[in-house]
C-alpha cells in the first residue's frame, strides 16, 4: 500500500517538472487537470475507512480540479484567441532545473519537521512543499495571465496534498468550502482575464504597466 | 443572532441581484445596514449571549470589537453609496450592490468564526466578493488593479491556508483530535509541536499580512485603493483589513498561549516597523492622493502589528486602534472620493483649492488627515499614544523611538500632499464638472468624523469594558 502511495506521489512530482518544461498553454492546463484527478484518487486511497461524505468530497475534488476548472480556462483561452504560446522569463530547461532544486530543498526541509509515526516514510510533506514551490516558480517566471492562474492552481494542489495528512482533523464542511472558494476564484479570475484581453488586446501581464509609482 | 448577522445581508444581496430598477436598488444597502447594525447592538448589549447553536460560531470579545467597527462603518457608507450611485446612473449597479451586501455577510462570518478553517474560507470569500467592486469603473486601470488584487490576494491567502494546515498538524502531532477550533487550540496550546507551530506562524503572518497589506506584500494596495470608488476604498481599508487583522490576532492568541512570545514578537515588530517605513518612503512626494491613502493604510496596519509585537502592555491601544483607524479611514476615503469626482482627477497636478470648491469635503479631508496622523483631540491620537506608552512600559525604547520617527515622517509626507489638495485657488471652470457636496455624500462623513472626535474626547464605559474584556481574553485571564 505504502509503495503504491509513494509511487503516485512521485508521479505528482514528475508532473510538476513536466509543467515547468512545457511551453504550450493547452498542454499546461491538461497537465494541471490530470494532476488534480490524480490527487483526487490519492485522497481516496488515503482514507482508512471510506465514508460516504468523504467519498463525495474526493469526487467533488476530482470534478472541480480535473474537469470544471480546466473547462473554464480552456474556454477563456478560446475566447482570448491566443495565437502565440508562452514566452517564459527563463528557458524551459532552466525552469526544470529550478524545479529540481526546489524539490531537493523540499525533501531536505521536510526532514527537519517531526512527523506523527503513522506518516513516517510517506512522501506527502516533501511532495506538498515541492509542489507549492513549483507553483511559485510558474507564477513568477511566466507572463501570460492564464499561465499565472495555472501557477496558482499548482500551488493549491500542493496545499491539497498537505491536507491529506489532516484527513481526520479537517471537517469535511471546511474542505468543501476550500474547494468551492477555489472554483469561484478561478471563475472570477477567468472573467477578469477576458476583460484584460479585451482592454489590452493581449494576455501579457507585462502590459499591465499603467499603475506604478 | 449569528444567522441574522451572516445570512440576512446575503439574502439582501440575492434580492439586490433580482431587483430591476437601477434607481431604487441602492436603497437596499441602507436597509440591510441598519438591520445589521441593530442586530449587532442587540448582540453586544446582550452581554455573554454571543453563542449560537453551531459550536464553530462564537462571538468572543475581540470579534465583538471588529464586528462593531465594521457594522458602524458599513451603515454610514451605505448612505454614501446611495448618493454616489445616483451620480453613476449611466451604468448598472446590480453587481455592485449585490457584492457589497454579500461582503457584509461574509465579514460578519469572519468575526463569528471560531474555527480557523472556516475563518480562512470566509476571508477568501471576502477577497472574491470585493474584486468586482474594484472593477466597477471598467477602465483599463481598474482591470489592472483588479488583476493584481485577485492574484496577489489569492496567493497570499493560499499561503495562509497552508499555514492553517500546519497549525492543524501541530495539534495532530500533539495527539489531539478535534483540531482547528479556537477552544481546543487554546486549551492545548502548550502541547503543540513547536517546529510546526513556528512554520505555521510564518506562513500565516505572510498570508494574512498580504490581505492586511503589510510591506513588502502591500503591492496590490495602492493600485486597488487608487482605482476603486471611494466607498469601496473605505470598506477595503476599514473592513477587509480589520478582518485580516482579526485572523492574525487569533494566530497571535494561539502562539501566545503556547508561550512563544519571544519568537513571534520579533517577527511582528520587524514586519510592523518595516511597513511603517515603506509607507513613509512612498508617501513623501506622492502626487496621487488616493494612492497616498493606500500607503496610509499600509502604515496603520504596521502600527497594529507593532502593537501586537509589543504584546500585553500595548494590547489595549492596539484594539482601540482597530476602531479609530477603521472609522477615520472612512472619513478619508469618502471625502477623497468626493474630491476625485468634482475634479475628475486624483493628482495634485490638477487638484487644488478643494476647500474653496468643496468647502465640506475639503474640510473633512483635512480633518481626516489630522485625525489619522495622530493629532489630538481625535481618536487615533489616544490609541497611538497608548501603543507608544505600551512600548516604553515594556522597555522597548528602540521600537518606541522608531515608531515615533516613522509617525513624524508620515505626518510630513502626507501633510504636504493634503495641503496641496485643499489649499490654493480652485482651477477655472472648464477643468471641473458640476459635482457639489450633497446631503447623502456629505452627512455620513460628518457622522464618521464626529465618532472619531468623540472617541478622542471620551470613551464610553461599555466600550471601555468591551476592550478590557478583549485584552483579558487575549491574555487568557478570562
Amino acid at each position: 500500500m505504502t509503495s503504491l502511495f509513494n509511487g503516485l506521489l512521485v508521479i505528482v512530482l514528475v508532473m510538476n517538472l513536466f509543467a515547468l518544461g512545457t511551453s504550450r498553454i493547452h498542454a499546461l492546463i491538461r497537465i494541471v487537470a490530470s494532476q488534480g484527478v490524480l490527487l483526487g484518487i490519492i485522497l481516496l486511497l488515503v482514507h482508512r475507512h471510506l465514508t460516504i461524505p468523504a467519498f463525495a468530497v474526493a469526487m467533488a475534488g476530482i470534478a472541480i480540479k480535473g474537469f470544471l476548472i480546466p473547462a473554464i480556462m480552456l474556454r477563456a483561452l478560446r475566447q482570448a484567441e491566443i495565437k502565440r504560446e508562452i514566452e517564459p522569463l527563463i528557458s524551459p530547461l532552466a525552469s526544470i532545473m529550478l524545479g529540481a532544486i526546489a524539490t531537493a530543498f523540499a525533501i531536505l526541509f521536510s526532514g527537519q519537521l517531526p512527523l506523527v509515526d503513522q506518516n513516517d516514510g510517506a512522501l506527502l510533506v516533501p511532495t506538498a512543499i515541492a509542489t507549492v514551490l513549483v507553483g511559485f516558480i510558474i507564477l513568477t517566471t511566466r507572463f501570460k495571465a492564464l499561465t499565472q492562474v495555472v501557477g496558482y492552481l499548482v500551488l493549491e494542489n500542493g496545499i491539497f496534498v498537505f491536507g491529506m495528512l489532516l484527513i481526520e482533523a479537517m471537517p469535511l464542511v471546511v474542505e468543501m468550502g476550500v474547494l468551492l472558494d477555489l472554483f469561484v476564484g478561478v471563475f472570477v479570475i477567468s472573467i477578469i482575464v477576458n476583460h484584460i484581453n479585451r482592454a489590452f488586446s493581449s494576455l501579457d501581464t507585462r502590459r499591465l504597466l499603467l499603475l506604478k509609482e | 443572532m449569528a444567522f441574522v448577522l451572516i445570512c440576512f445581508p446575503v439574502v439582501m444581496a440575492a434580492i439586490a441581484a433580482a431587483v430591476a430598477s437601477n434607481r431604487w436598488r441602492p436603497w437596499l444597502l441602507p436597509v440591510a445596514a441598519i438591520v445589521h447594525l441593530a442586530a449587532t447592538v442587540t448582540v453586544l448589549a446582550g452581554g455573554a449571549a454571543g453563542s449560537s447553536p453551531v459550536p464553530w460560531l462564537v462571538l468572543d470579545p475581540p470579534g465583538r470589537i471588529v464586528l462593531l467597527q465594521v457594522s458602524v462603518l458599513f451603515a454610514l457608507c451605505s448612505f454614501y453609496a446611495v448618493g454616489y450611485l445616483r451620480y453613476r446612473q449611466d451604468q448598472s449597479n446590480r453587481v455592485f450592490c449585490a457584492c457589497l451586501l454579500a461582503f457584509l455577510g461574509v465579514i460578519s462570518l469572519v468575526t463569528w468564526s471560531h474555527h480557523l478553517g472556516l475563518m480562512w474560507v470566509a476571508i477568501e470569500a471576502s477577497t472574491l466578493v470585493t474584486a468586482p467592486l474594484i472593477y466597477f469603473n471598467r477602465t483599463q486601470r481598474s482591470i489592472e488593479a483588479t488583476w493584481k488584487y485577485l492574484l496577489v490576494g489569492s496567493v497570499g491567502i493560499a499561503l495562509a491556508l497552508l499555514g492553517t494546515f500546519f497549525l492543524a498538524y501541530a495539534s495532530l502531532h500533539a495527539g489531539l483530535d478535534s483540531a482547528l477550533t479556537l477552544e481546543s487550540m487554546l486549551g492545548h496550546a502548550p502541547r503543540l509541536s513547536k517546529p510546526w507551530l513556528h512554520a505555521a506562524f510564518v506562513l500565516l503572518l505572510v498570508g494574512y499580512g498580504t490581505k492586511m497589506g503589510l510591506a513588502p506584500m502591500h503591492t496590490w494596495k495602492p493600485d486597488a485603493y487608487g482605482e476603486a470608488p471611494g466607498v469601496v476604498g473605505a470598506m477595503l481599508a476599514g473592513g477587509v483589513t480589520s478582518c485580516a487583522f482579526l485572523a492574525l490576532l487569533r494566530v497571535y492568541h494561539v502562539c501566545h498561549a503556547a508561550g512563544e512570545d519571544a519568537y513571534i514578537s520579533r517577527l511582528l515588530l520587524f514586519m510592523g516597523l518595516f511597513s511603517m517605513a515603506v509607507a513613509g518612503v512612498f508617501m513623501v512626494g506622492q502626487r496621487d492622493f488616493k494612492r497616498m491613502l493606500a500607503y496610509s493604510s499600509v502604515e496603520h496596519m504596521g502600527i497594529l502589528v507593532v502593537g501586537l509585537g509589543i504584546g500585553a502592555p500595548a494590547l489595549f491601544g492596539t484594539l482601540l486602534h482597530v476602531l479609530t483607524n477603521g472609522l477615520t479611514k472612512g472619513v478619508l476615503f469618502l471625502s477623497a472620493g468626493n474630491i476625485h469626482r468634482a475634479y475628475a482627477s486624483k493628482s495634485t497636478d490638477q487638484v487644488r483649492g478643494a476647500m474653496q470648491l468643496l468647502p465640506l469635503s475639503g474640510t473633512l479631508f483635512l480633518a481626516g488627515f489630522l485625525a489619522i496622523t495622530g493629532s489630538p483631540p481625535f481618536g487615533p491620537f489616544i490609541s497611538e499614544f497608548a501603543i507608544l506608552n505600551g512600548a516604553f512600559d515594556a522597555g522597548r525604547f528602540v521600537t518606541g523611538g522608531l515608531f515615533l520617527f516613522f509617525l513624524l515622517v508620515v505626518f510630513i509626507g502626507m501633510g504636504a500632499t493634503v495641503l496641496q489638495v485643499v489649499q490654493g485657488r480652485a482651477p477655472s471652470e472648464p477643468e471641473r464638472n458640476d459635482y457639489r457636496d450633497g446631503v447623502l455624500t456629505g452627512a455620513p462623513i460628518v457622522a464618521l468624523l464626529a465618532l472619531v472626535l468623540a472617541l478622542g474626547l471620551y470613551i464610553p464605559a461599555p466600550l471601555l469594558a468591551m476592550i478590557g474584556d478583549a485584552v483579558a481574553f487575549l491574555e487568557n485571564r478570562a
